[in-house]
């Protein structure tokens, strides 16, 4: 498009606001936001028409540090403040910065609701597996007898999985991804920017304040191939450091298989994104370590539907189509009238 | 005053002349006395009547048959003079069920006419009602002018051979209980025969069914001996033009819209279904073509929070609600006012605390408007006065929001919302323009020497730019932290939060500058003001006027601006001897005004679900002018 060639070219830096970052040393937002910024660019959309929405917690102050509109909400409310946004005003792109807490407990909600609408929307879920900015209560995604400072004795509260919960309201972009992951990240990140609805991506995200160490499983050089897979679209589910091991399926049940001694590549469960049904991206967002599975990193899915932004913008055009454009005067002349000489 | 004339027709009836009536339909909530109420409304409207209605029906929406807690009633007050209100008493009174009399018959005045459905008073239906007789049989009823009709046989015979049910042909009783009262006061039918052929025209048999019954009802009494007199009401005498009428809620959505219209914007209402807001939702969104875009959002939290998403964005952005709604919604109204963002929250008030009475009116979050919220978070606060002002109401609150760049409260209540009044139709040049202009790019005053974009530049309003998302080098971000005055940065500076705190109440205070003085109905001085706000004001001005015309030295003061208060009403009340204040709550006003004016102002509280009779105020007033 001629609009897009005219657009001047922007660099990471461009999106750099004049603020301060705030961070603690060593969290992993920096590196998220490093990827944001070196993403964006590379979208052709100019950056007055990109906002990025928030809640609270420390992940949600990432819209005071892009240079973008963007507004730093209430607590898990940022879902449906981005909804109001974005209904009225289909031409923006429009990201929702959250996290585990925010999203996922005072938020859950509206999360819930973002997602099963479609909305147009590019949602990032920071998971640090614990309340940062309220100096370390355990959080919705903390382990199971996880000690904090408001589970002395262990948390009893079973854990919510976030993609999980995504994919039971039919997400239509689900995706997960590592803050030092860079690479990977800025290639899940560029594929949720250009998916059309509601995209979601969890992010491993460290707090090396608080939780530190919380995903080392998945970072660390020696553990990260045994625990972690990189999902492929219409490749087999492969992993190990020496891509010696495989998901098969076993009635509905995923096993880990060694390859070789009489099983193929042929024989795991193949990757398909663009799968209809959720049920496979479900499965794989079950695959958990502490039951004995490499966690998949990439698209879980990436399937088209109707997006709730879009069509209530084309119902209205109907409306005007079918009724013709609203008259005031006419309509309040509608019904029974009376005329005082 | 009535005078008696004699009708054409060769009947022996009577045709009396009246000011005014004041009639109820009352029966099961499945008995069709809401349909009933608002084609006897109509058609008194359109008879050149001034009307008021007042719809009361239970939460529940469809209670056990025939008992007490399924009643529904429909009162329409109409008259050849200007009114105020749906009437204290009722002159007539139509009840389909023995429960509907038990609930309703204290309303009616000694003598007035009681119309019932005499086949609804046996064993079970008298046992619901907790009857020990039968009240048409044991005298109970010898101060009223009983007329005892077999409804329920009298319909079935209407509609013999069209080849309806039984339960289809009784489904049509409340178009004879219309048709007979039609004849009582001299209405024509044909508004209600075009309703009717409207309504049912894909279904010819109900059609006919209803139009048979509801002449069956009409001719029923034009030929029953029992009914001696017909009464008439002459048309009132409104001022010239083209008239309607109109239920609050309506005039409500209508209002947006019309506010929408004058400032070039599209419509935004984020809304949860609540009683008794959701007519304007529903309103609204049968409008889509009129750009207005409706968002039944997940929970009242998301409604006020996608409304600031909207608000951002750059439309007109509104949330309608009621009590508990508005509980939910508070951090949110508190984010609207730290961003300083344009927008209209819509209480439609019902009885409270918690679920309280949901289909009830109350004036009870008067407080909640004015102070729900933490933090110093001052909000304008206006009030609908009647169901025709809500149109007038919520243009005035858009026109201050996009001036001050705050969020603004508009208080309606049940009574307001589901009653109706005789709307004369504007002119679209009559009504206010409300020019909206968003800053652009070479806007270059809104830059500091940095050229960085101040999204918290003020103007001589105190108000802050409206930049929306897309324009080129107005980038910014709001959040709930506290900001830096200008630069909108996040400040944690103590003399800035001080300053911001001083800036936005100030901005609140400054438009009562900007807004009508207040005016008086009576003289400037006396012996009692009736200061009144939201829906007593028909009463307030019933009981004024009643008094005024005995020589007494009472004025009206009703207000519409709650936040700030005009500028002159301070002088106003220091001109009376006594200063009564009216209110369905515990005096909430009446704190505001003593805390404000350090002045003994007197209420009247009432807190039962209904509103003001006009005879509750008189009453009080008489009280007060006591030497």
């Amino acid at each position: 498009m001629s609009i897009e060639t005219a657009l001047p070219v922007l660099k990471p830096a461009d999106f750099a606001s004049n603020q301060d970052v705030r961070w603690c040393p060593g969290c992993g937002d920096y590196s998220i936001l490093a990827q944001v910024k070196k993403v964006l660019p590379t979208l052709g959309v100019p950056h007055e028409k990109i906002v990025f929405i928030s809640g609270i917690g420390c992940s949600s102050r990432f819209p005071y540090y892009m240079e973008t509109y963007g507004m730093h909400s209430i607590h898990g409310r940022a879902p449906a403040v981005a909804s109001g946004l974005k209904t009225c005003r289909p031409d923006l792109q429009v990201w929702v910065i959250t996290g585990d807490g925010d999203g996922l407990s005072i938020g859950g909600n509206h999360l819930m609701h973002a997602i099963r609408r479609n909305m147009d929307l590019n949602i990032i879920l920071f998971n640090n597996r614990i309340y940062g900015l309220t100096k370390g209560q355990y959080s919705p995604t903390s382990p199971l007898g996880k000690m904090t400072k408001s589970s002395p004795m262990g948390a009893i509260d079973n854990p919510l999985h976030p993609l999980s919960i995504a994919i039971g309201c039919e997400a239509t972009f689900v995706a997960r991804s590592i803050d030092t992951n860079i690479k990977h990240l800025a290639a899940v990140l560029k594929r949720a920017a250009q998916h059309q609805g509601t995209a979601f991506i969890e992010v491993y995200q460290n707090c090396n304040v608080f939780n530190d160490g919380a995903w080392s499983y998945a970072k660390d050089r020696e553990t990260k191939s045994e625990k972690t897979l990189e999902l492929e679209h219409g490749k087999p589910l492969i992993f190990g450091k020496n891509r010696d091991k495989g998901i098969r399926l076993n009635g509905m049940e995923p096993e880990v298989v060694e390859l070789g001694k009489g099983i193929s590549e042929d024989d795991l469960l193949f990757h398909d994104e663009k799968s209809p049904e959720p049920s496979l991206a479900y499965l794989l967002s079950r695959m958990r370590v502490e039951d004995d599975f490499p966690e998949p990193i990439g698209v879980f899915r990436c399937v088209d539907a109707p997006r709730y932004d879009k069509v209530v913008n084309q119902q209205m055009e109907q409306a005007v189509k079918d009724k013709g454009k609203g008259d005031l005067t006419a309509l309040f002349h509608t019904g029974e009238t009376w005329t005082v000489e | 005053m009535a005078s008696t004339i004699s009708t054409q027709s060769d009947s022996a009836k009577q045709l009396s002349v009246v000011d005014e009536a004041t009639v109820r339909f009352c029966g099961d909530s499945g008995d069709g006395m809401q349909l009933a109420g608002t084609q006897f409304t109509t058609t008194s409207a359109l008879a050149g009547n001034d009307v008021a209605t007042f719809p009361d029906f239970p939460a529940e929406i469809r209670a056990p048959r025939g008992t007490k807690a399924g009643v529904s009633g429909f009162q329409i007050h109409f008259s050849s003079n200007e009114i105020f209100t749906p009437g204290d008493t009722v002159d007539a009174l139509v009840a389909m069920n023995p429960a509907a009399l038990a609930t309703n018959l204290i309303d009616l005045r000694k003598g007035g006419i009681l119309i019932v459905n005499q086949d609804a008073f046996e064993k079970k239906g008298l046992a619901q009602a907790a009857y020990a007789m039968n009240p048409l049989e044991d005298g109970s009823l010898d101060s009223y002018r009983l007329h005892a009709v077999e409804m329920t046989k009298l319909t079935r015979h209407a509609v013999e051979g069209l080849g309806l049910s039984i339960k289809e042909a009784d489904r049509c009783r409340n178009f004879f209980a219309m048709g007979l009262v039609y004849w009582l006061y001299d209405r024509p039918l044909d508004p209600t025969l075009r309703f009717i052929e409207q309504k049912f025209g894909k279904r010819p048999d109900v059609a006919q069914a209803n139009t048979q019954v509801l002449k069956a009802g009409f001719h029923y009494g034009e030929t029953v001996e029992a009914i001696h007199t017909q009464y008439h009401i002459e048309p009132a005498k409104l001022k010239p033009g083209t008239y309607r009428n109109i239920m609050g809620n309506t005039a409500t959505a209508w209002g947006l819209m019309a506010a929408a219209h004058a400032s070039n914007k599209r419509l935004f209402l984020g809304a949860y279904p609540i009683t008794p807001a959701s007519d304007i939702l529903h309103e609204l969104a049968k409008h889509k073509n009129f750009d207005v875009l409706t968002f039944q959002a997940e929970d009242e939290i998301a409604a006020i929070t996608a409304t600031i998403g909207a608000a951002f964005s750059g439309v007109m952005a509104v949330t309608s609600s009621s009590g508990p709604g508005i509980a939910l919604k508070g951090e949110g109204l508190g984010l609207a006012v730290i961003t300083e963002l344009p927008m209209i929250i819509i209480n439609v008030q019902r009885g409270g605390p918690s679920t309280g009475l949901p289909t009830k009116t109350e004036q009870s979050d008067l407080y909640q408007a004015l102070f729900g919220r933490n933090g110093e978070c001052p909000i304008p606060v206006l009030a609908a006065q009647s169901p025709a002002d809500c149109f007038c109401i919520v243009q005035e609150a858009w026109r201050i929001a996009v001036r001050y760049m705050t969020p603004v409260f508009v208080l309606s209540d049940g009574y307001i919302a589901n009653g109706s009044e005789p709307w004369r139709i504007p002119d679209l040049h009559e009504l206010p323009q409300i020019p909206v202009t968003h800053p652009t790019a070479s806007d270059r005053h809104l830059y500091d020497d940095d050229k960085h974009f101040l999204p918290y530049l003020r103007d001589e309003h105190l108000a802050r730019p409206w930049a929306i998302p897309g324009t080129p080098d107005l980038m910014h971000r709001l959040g709930g932290l506290e900001k830096q005055d200008g630069s909108g940065n996040v400040s944690y500076d103590p003399q800035n939060h001080q300053h911001m705190i001083d800036t936005r109440a100030k901005k609140v205070a400054l438009i009562a500058d900007d807004i009508p003085e207040q005016q008086l109905d009576g003289p400037e001085q006396g012996h009692v003001l009736v200061l009144s706000w939201g829906g007593p004001f028909g009463a307030c001005a019933t009981a004024v006027h009643t008094l005024q015309a005995e020589g007494k030295k009472v004025s009206h003061c009703p207000l519409r601006y709650l936040n700030p208060f005009p500028r002159n009403l301070g002088r106003i009340l220091q001109q009376f001897d006594n200063v009564l204040i009216p209110e369905l709550n515990r005096g909430q006003l009446r704190t505001v005004i003593r805390s404000e004016y350090l002045l003994d102002a007197v209420g009247l509280n009432k807190i039962q679900g209904k509103p003001f009779s006009v005879a509750e105020i008189v009453d009080k007033i008489h009280e007060l002018l006591k030497p």
